[in-house]
């Protein structure tokens, strides 16, 4: 987890010391990357067979417990984002 | 929405290749996955280093934004709770799988461990599927819950997976704030989960 922090925070050092200059790949760049771990994380899901042969009986549950706490958690950041916004005000 | 069928379609196109086994038996992806994601940070971090606006920014933003790791908790359980009526596991239960704030792989494993297989199993996917539903559907996430949102829907993931789509949805001046939610929300992982499965 820190490797992956160092790896931004050497990129950031990086991009700091370019900036006089115009580089437009990055956004292409960070696009195909995520595409790409996407893809990755759909394989590793893929060949866990144990995942994939409980999928059908405990899938559903877990996709109502996924949804349930994506949307709550969604719901209470609009909150606060709401209540910043008045504040500002 | 184009952006988020491509992306589904990626993984969705590695999840067929996984369960037909059209790949080398030999292959592991955990390592590719991982020096992928190194480059991923750097190219996200160049971005950032170019534009130094960005630090700037971030002064601008209110101080009522380090509450959003309690806020991303307080949903979170709210949610859950919700929905827990429909299940035969106990609220306890329920809540220990929600508080795997996406970290699936941690929480997968703790609840394995206080619980058995199958509810980390539970928490396995249904963390896995969090993450999958912020990275799907963080650009309407914006649109409609406002530019935290993001944040919250990914938990403990923002400050590695799913951070690049949030920097990409919320916005550069948001990255401080998702490494600071990320980071937080990564510790309290592994002492929720033990604490609802102790009750």
């Amino acid at each position: 987890m820190f490797i992956v922090l160092a790896f931004m925070f050497v990129g950031i050092v990086a991009g700091y010391l370019f900036r006089s200059r115009k580089i437009r790949f990055q956004n292409g760049l960070i696009l195909t990357l995520i595409w790409v771990l996407l893809f990755l994380l759909g394989l590793e899901v893929g060949m866990n067979d144990n995942v994939v042969r409980k999928f059908a009986s405990l899938g559903l549950e877990a996709a109502v417990i996924a949804v349930a706490a994506t949307l709550g958690s969604v719901v209470a950041a609009k909150l606060l984002w709401g209540s910043i916004k008045n504040h500002e005000k | 929405m184009k952006g988020s069928l491509i992306i589904l379609s990626f993984f969705a196109t590695g999840l067929l290749l996984g369960l037909f086994r059209w790949i080398p038996s030999s292959w592991s992806s955990a390592d590719v996955s991982f020096y992928v994601l190194c480059a991923l940070m750097f190219s996200v971090g160049f971005s950032i280093g170019h534009q130094p606006d960005t630090i700037k920014q971030f002064r601008r933003i209110h101080s009522r934004v380090l509450f959003l790791p309690l806020t991303t908790i307080v949903g979170t359980f709210v949610g859950v709770l919700v929905v827990s009526t429909f299940f035969k596991h106990s609220v306890a239960e329920l809540l220990a799988v929600g508080s795997g704030f996406g970290y699936y792989s941690l929480s997968g494993i703790l609840i394995t461990q206080y619980k058995g297989a199958e509810l980390g199993t539970i928490a396995l996917l249904a963390n896995i599927m969090r993450e999958v539903l912020t990275l799907l559907f963080a650009p309407l996430m914006v649109r409609w819950f406002g530019k935290l949102s993001p944040i919250a829907a990914g938990g403990a993931t923002t400050m590695d997976t799913t951070f690049p789509i949030i920097v990409r949805t919320s916005g550069k001046e948001f990255s401080i704030i998702s490494i600071y939610s990320g980071f937080l929300m990564d510790f309290s992982v592994p002492f929720l989960v033990t604490l609802f499965c102790s009750l």
